[in-house]
């Protein structure tokens, strides 16, 4: 799979990490193409639904971004996320989801330096482990397809 | 007014929902003065033939509970679709693949591996498998093709109505039905329940403030009566199930499982139990909320007991 770009969605919060990814901009910092950001006013708005409807729908991986903890722009938003999101992945791995997959990383609005080096290793991190497997499985999209 | 012509049929199910069907006692008077039943392997003698027969659209009601697990099934669920005036999937099974829909964190060679040659009980050296067809000396024998993934209903065909449950509580089956009998049906796609709310709405139970430090399961601890069992660290399903049942589990000490399905307007039961579970875990500690969530030891089989199939995700992907 050399020539593997995989697509990798970002949530990002609207008070931190999408100020940071902003930040990384305007510094004209580089990073990996592969991400596409969603902006969300908290990361505790990211249900886990989201990224399993992502993953389901053909993201290679997904990044949640969210304030340091502390640092909440709701006060607890980000200690609800930094809940679900290990216990998301002890699910996905059940359902055959490398759990790499998803990660989860606090970037400030003064972290652009960290946005781009979170973006580019965690892509990667995807080129290595290949397309997701739900979508590019022969089983499933099959499957689906007569469903 | 003629009477109503009412098939019932099972799919990939555990008869439970045929039980079900009959636990309406003597309201089945009232049903047989209106209502011929004109299909039901599990209690009549007809034959596939005899539905086969029948002019499409003749039947004004096919209650169909089950799975779509094989071939057979899939067949019976086109054949009654077009059959039926209307198609009602009753029952878990039929709405979210249930209990049989587990078989969906594995594929056939999986289930047959461990079905005819791992069980203890199984001598099978020469790894025979059962074969769609075989050729005997009399002739070819068929057997349906058993899927790879098991499919819910609606993701089969067409269906009208859903009645959820594992299986459908007494008066659950009896809304339907009489919303059938008088002619005042709901909107096509209703998942017919007393309730749209989550089951913790018709919970007697004491509700404060959710905040849990470990999970149990029911075995580990003797629940206290009145105080909700979500907050006493049991996983308790209700806050993401349909209401409609009386919340009767819970009043029994037993956490409710989720076999009600999604509240109104949510896709995917199981991640939002998840969202809603790991919300309350009393913790800021990466270390710690690690811990509380291995005292989880399914996460996947619990959150999508009766919904795996019907998930955004359908399976779990076996390489």
């Amino acid at each position: 799979m050399a020539n593997f770009e995989p697509k990798i969605l970002a949530f990002c919060c609207n008070w931190c990490s999408y100020a940071g990814a902003d930040l990384a901009g305007t510094s004209r910092m580089q990073y990996a193409p592969n991400i596409r950001v969603i902006r969300v006013m908290c990361s505790g708005r990211v249900n886990p639904l989201f990224v399993v409807k992502a993953l389901s729908i053909g993201a290679d991986g997904v990044l949640v971004l969210g304030c340091h903890p502390g640092d909440c722009h709701y006060i607890e938003g980000n200690y609800k996320t930094m809940r679900r999101i290990p216990l998301l992945k002890k699910m996905l791995k059940q359902l055959g989801i490398e759990e790499e997959r998803v990660r989860l990383e606090w970037v400030s609005a003064s972290e652009g330096a960290k946005f781009t080096e979170v973006t580019n290793s965690f892509t990667q991190l995807i080129k290595k482990l290949g397309p997701n497997p739900f979508v590019h499985s022969k089983q499933t999209s099959k499957e689906v397809k007569s469903g | 007014m003629a009477k109503l012509k009412i098939a019932l049929y099972w799919a990939a199910s555990c008869g439970g929902c045929e039980i079900a069907t009959l636990a309406i006692h003597e309201k089945i008077l009232k049903l047989a003065e209106v209502a011929d039943i004109v299909f039901w392997p599990v209690g009549m003698d007809f034959k596939y033939a005899d539905v086969e027969k029948m002019p499409d659209k003749s039947v004004d009601v096919c209650l169909f509970n089950g799975a779509i697990r094989n071939e057979e099934n899939e067949h019976m669920a086109h054949l009654l679709r077009a059959k039926s005036k209307l198609m009602i999937a009753y029952g878990s099974c039929a709405y979210e693949g249930c209990i049989p829909g587990l078989a969906n964190f594995y594929n056939r060679q999986t289930i047959f591996d461990r079905v005819y040659v791992e069980t203890p009980s199984t001598d099978n050296p020469k790894r025979i498998y059962p074969k769609t067809k075989v050729k005997v000396p009399e002739g070819e024998l068929e057997i349906p093709e058993f899927y790879d993934t098991v499919k819910t209903l609606r993701q089969t065909v067409n269906v009208d109505y859903v009645v959820p449950g594992c299986p459908p509580e007494e008066k659950t089956t009896w809304l339907a039905l009489e919303a059938l009998i008088s002619g005042k049906l709901p909107p096509k796609g209703t998942v017919i329940s007393h309730s749209v709310k989550a089951v913790c709405d018709e919970c007697p139970r004491k509700k404060e403030e959710k905040k849990i430090k470990k999970f149990y399961r029911p075995y580990e601890k003797i629940p206290e009566p009145e105080k909700c069992l979500l907050e006493q660290g049991f996983l308790c399903y209700g806050i993401a199930t349909r209401g409609g049942c009386g919340a009767l589990c819970p009043q029994a000490n037993m956490p409710c499982t989720g076999c009600y399905g999604p509240v109104e307007g949510v896709i995917d039961q199981g991640a939002h139990f998840l969202s809603a579970l790991a919300s309350i875990i009393d913790s800021n500690d990466p270390e710690e909320i690690q811990k509380i969530i291995d005292d989880i030891p399914d996460p996947a089989g619990t959150f999508y007991r009766y919904s795996l199939p019907d998930s955004l995700l359908r399976r779990a992907i076996i390489k």
